[in-house]
């Protein structure tokens, strides 16, 4: 499944040691999505842990497109779209390390760096952030809680195909950041209340794993 | 930390999180989610929300340089980075980086109350308030929206009471008149669309003796 994107892996193939990577990679991948993980999601984990290039090529493939079609829904020209997909796609690769599956889909990272991007571009300044969470060091992946997330995020894509063409339009503008806090809808008719719940979840253990770990 | 009560409203973290939010605003909510989970899970939910509606989108095709030059630039270093700023004392990361890692500049505003403000300009200001412990706050006037987060001490007004990390989102012109609890001081982030017009400089408590 990987050989078409090892083409592009032009550097050094041959040496036993990356051929060996390569194949734990893919046996990695196999693995996880055998877990039930996304495609999406193995590939940024690969990214994030291995710094797998082909890995990354699915990512671009997957993501690139929409995130231009999604740039020019702002009114943005084809050439400034591909310039803000190319600063996005650099910097999920440079800070993949930031992605943490317990709290994020790569779509809502890819999203939110998207945004950032937009608004470094058209406002020339940079928004305020919320304070980065403390990670514990070795990072042990909780793979009910990573679970639990992409099945959240496959209600949400399933609700939100099937709202009425208004309401999504709605909802679409709003994410798009068409409308004011004044115009966007209390209620949006996406599960948004469950799934902040489980995030929730994910945070508390967070925490506690840091108390554990400053206690230890 | 006491238990935060008073939230940021679901429409103006979609906003946020969209991009959709003045400035001014954007900090007061960034340090709200800095100081609360809650928030920064619901915070999360709309991201994936926004992540839901790119997944949908219709795809474009991308120019085939496009794929080879992001290939290419994976090797190359990545471009300095903006400083970031970490939490001090009362203040979160994003209220630090607004004062560029300094000590808030207070002004006087008489009778006990200090103003520094961070940051004013078309799309409204944003300001550190400090209120004497008992004291009222400065009586003003506000165009739209004004969110005041508390950052040490706590007020109360006829909405309640807000302690460390609760928000305070009051729409339009609600005549509002915050009194600092005894005790600590009260220090706040307090964000207005237009630029904040102070009806009187004194707090109202003390207007009357003055009236004389
Ligand atoms: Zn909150």
């Amino acid at each position: 499944m990987l050989t078409l994107e090892q083409s592009h892996q032009e550097t050094l193939q041959t040496e036993p040691a990356v051929l060996a990577r390569a194949q734990q990679n893919r046996e990695n991948v196999e693995q996880k999505t055998q877990q039930g993980y996304s495609e999406q999601t193995v590939w940024m984990l690969a990214v994030k842990m291995q710094r797998d290039r082909a890995a990354f090529c699915k990512l671009f493939d997957y993501y690139a497109p929409r995130l231009k079609g999604f740039v020019m829904r702002s009114g943005v020209s084809g050439a400034q779209a591909e310039e803000i997909v190319q600063d996005v796609m650099l910097t999920i690769w440079r800070k993949a390390g930031q992605f943490d599956p317990h709290r994020a889909q790569v779509s809502s990272w890819i999203y939110q760096v998207a945004r950032n991007r937009q608004i470094d571009v058209l406002r020339r300044e940079r928004r305020p952030m919320p304070e980065d969470l403390a990670e514990p060091d070795q990072a042990t992946e909780d793979a009910s809680q990573i679970l639990a997330l992409e099945q959240e995020a496959q209600r949400l894509r399933l609700a939100l195909s099937r709202l009425k063409p208004r309401q999504r339009e709605m909802v679409e503008k709003a994410y798009l950041g068409e409308l004011s806090h004044a115009e966007i809808q209390e209620e949006t008719g996406l599960p948004l209340g469950t799934i902040k719940s489980r995030i929730r979840l994910g945070l508390e253990k967070l925490r506690h794993e840091l108390k554990e770990l400053r206690s230890s | 930390m006491s238990e935060i009560r008073h939230h940021i409203s679901e429409p103006l973290i979609a906003a946020y999180v969209a991009g959709n939010v003045a400035q001014p605003y954007a900090l007061v909510i960034a340090a709200h989610v800095s100081m609360c989970e809650e928030c920064r899970a619901r915070m999360a939910a709309h991201e994936m929300a926004g992540g839901a509606v790119l997944e949908a989108t219709d795809g474009h095709v991308i120019s085939t340089d496009l794929r080879a030059q992001v290939l290419d630039a994976l090797d190359h270093a990545a471009p300095n980075e903006a400083q970031a700023y970490q939490r001090s004392g009362i203040f979160p990361a994003p209220v630090m980086e607004a004062l560029k890692g300094k000590p808030p500049k207070w002004k006087s505003l008489g009778f006990g109350v200090r103003q520094s403000i961070l940051q004013s300009g078309d799309d409204g200001s944003v300001r550190l308030l400090y209120i004497p412990a008992g004291q009222e706050m400065p009586n003003h006037s506000h165009d739209g929206l004004e969110l005041t987060l508390v950052l040490q001490g706590a007020f109360s007004d006829e909405d309640g009471r807000f302690g460390v990390g609760d928000v305070e989102v009051a729409d339009d012109d609600v005549d509002h008149a915050p009194v600092a609890e005894a005790g600590e001081a009260c220090i706040c982030l307090a964000a207005t669309g237009a630029p904040l017009k102070f009806r009187s400089w004194m707090p109202r408590l003390l207007q009357p003796l003055f009236r004389i």
